[in-house]
């Protein structure tokens, strides 16, 4: 069977694949961002109590494995009454596990503020909230977004491991195909290449385009 | 709703430390492949050949963008469809090693641009061979700045040695699995594998920090 022959009877399953796997990208990334900004601000702030509960998820989800906490979540965590369905499962277990690493980026790019900021905000008196949130966050955003980039693609490449609580994503998809066909190359090497097209012509030039984008609102470019 | 067993954890402790040595060993023959095998494709992408520079950036952005779970399938079934069968581990270990070999090699490239081109110059004007200006003037310079990167990967390969159990290498989470399917309790060794990961990752990240600040002092960069 040639690759044009293989590529035309598996397309639909490898399009379905790739349908969830964007979903589940970008679901997690959504909750990673949320998660992200609230203990990224919760670790600065005053409150020792606030700080460390953001400091025990951070270093709970930094310190295991992203396999680790997709099978608590889902085959544990019904013990204790909370069920997910695998779909949801997924992108929880991805979206936690990033958000933890993008909360240090946020509070790294916070602290990167200079603060003669922080200072002319306090002397313009305005509240706490404010001057965090029209001084400092979108100050930090341009800090913060190249490397939200190399993030998001660490986010799309742990969505594969969905596959293995059986979400039928792209990786799924081809473990199907490849128990079907036994064309291990073409199934696994087309999923790569899905892959690679996602994160290398999708999520980096929307990144770069996000990035020129706050630098000129900001006046920066 | 809550009903941990504490005699069925003695009972699948020991289990699990010995599954924990697998993990360790993997990590270590991954992240040594890796080493070596990301030291090669940072010098490579510095050649004066343009073909060779770019194959090789190219082929790195592709390890790096797609998932290492994906990749060691592939390595592991793509063998035997042209008749090299692998085994788990030496599969797994090529995937891993490769993956992280890629990702090392930035970190590479990082420290090597640091050093400054003076250096260059000043072995080129001593007559000293390519060969020997990297391995005695600029890979000993290239490497403190490295050090940050290297560490946080050798964190990094722990904890994705999971994905290792998907092929078949027994190590925690494969027992963990294995356990929870002979057993049907899940509670105890999917939280005693996130325990033993939490009890090895923190501290190593924090020694590593240490070293690295040593590291600094003794050769005064700081």
């Amino acid at each position: 069977m040639s690759y044009f022959e293989f590529l035309s009877v598996n397309s639909t399953r490898f399009i379905d694949g790739t349908l969830i796997t964007a979903m589940q990208t970008v679901l997690a990334a959504t909750l990673a961002i949320a998660l992200a900004l609230t203990t990224g601000l919760m670790r600065l702030a005053p409150n020792a109590l606030i700080r460390g509960i953001a400091t025990v998820y951070i270093e709970i989800f930094r310190g295991t494995s992203l396999l680790v906490q997709l099978y608590w979540i889902f085959f544990v965590l019904p013990l204790f009454g909370i069920t997910l369905e695998k779909f949801t499962a997924g992108f929880v277990a991805v979206g936690m596990n990033l958000g933890a690493y993008g909360a240090e980026l946020v509070r790294g790019a916070i602290l990167s503020v200079p603060r003669g900021q922080w200072e002319a905000a306090l002397a313009l008196n305005m509240s706490p909230a404010k001057r965090m949130w029209r001084i400092i966050l979108p100050q930090s955003l341009v800090i913060m977004l190249p490397p939200w980039g190399n993030l998001l693609i660490e986010l799309l490449k742990g969505t594969a491991l969905v596959s293995l609580i059986s979400v039928a994503d792209l990786m799924f998809e081809a473990k199907q195909i490849n128990a079907t066909t036994f064309l291990s190359a073409q199934a696994f090497g087309t999923a790569l290449v899905v892959y690679y097209v996602m994160a290398r012509f999708i999520i980096t030039p929307f990144m770069r385009w996000l990035e020129r984008a706050t630098a000129r609102k900001l006046g920066k470019a | 709703m809550f009903d941990w067993r504490w005699d069925f954890t003695a009972e699948i402790l020991p289990r699990l430390i010995i599954a924990t040595g697998n993990t360790l060993l993997a990590a270590g023959l991954g992240y040594a492949i890796a080493i070596v095998l990301g030291l090669i494709l940072a010098l490579a992408q510095r050649t004066p050949y343009r073909a060779l520079t770019m194959t090789v950036r190219e082929a790195v952005e592709f390890i790096r963008s797609t998932p290492l779970v994906l990749q060691i399938f592939f390595v592991f079934y793509v063998g035997p469809q042209f008749g090299v069968r692998l085994s788990p581990w030496v599969a797994g270990m090529i995937a891993i090693g490769l993956h992280y070999a890629a990702y090392l090699s930035e970190v590479y490239r990082g420290g090597l641009e640091s050093v400054p081109k003076g250096q260059w110059e000043a072995a080129t004007s001593l007559n000293l061979s390519t060969a020997r200006t990297y391995f005695r003037i600029v890979i000993p310079q290239a490497l403190p700045p490295s050090l940050a990167g290297m560490g946080n990967y050798l964190v990094g390969i722990f904890k994705d040695t999971p994905m290792l159990s998907v092929i078949g290498v027994a190590e925690l989470m494969h027992t963990a699995n294995a356990i929870g399917s002979e057993s049907y309790r899940f509670l105890e060794p999917y939280t005693l594998v996130g325990v033993i990961f939490l009890m090895i990752s923190l501290p190593s990240a924090a020694l590593i920090r240490t070293f690295e600040a040593w590291v600094r002092r003794k050769l005064g960069m700081s």
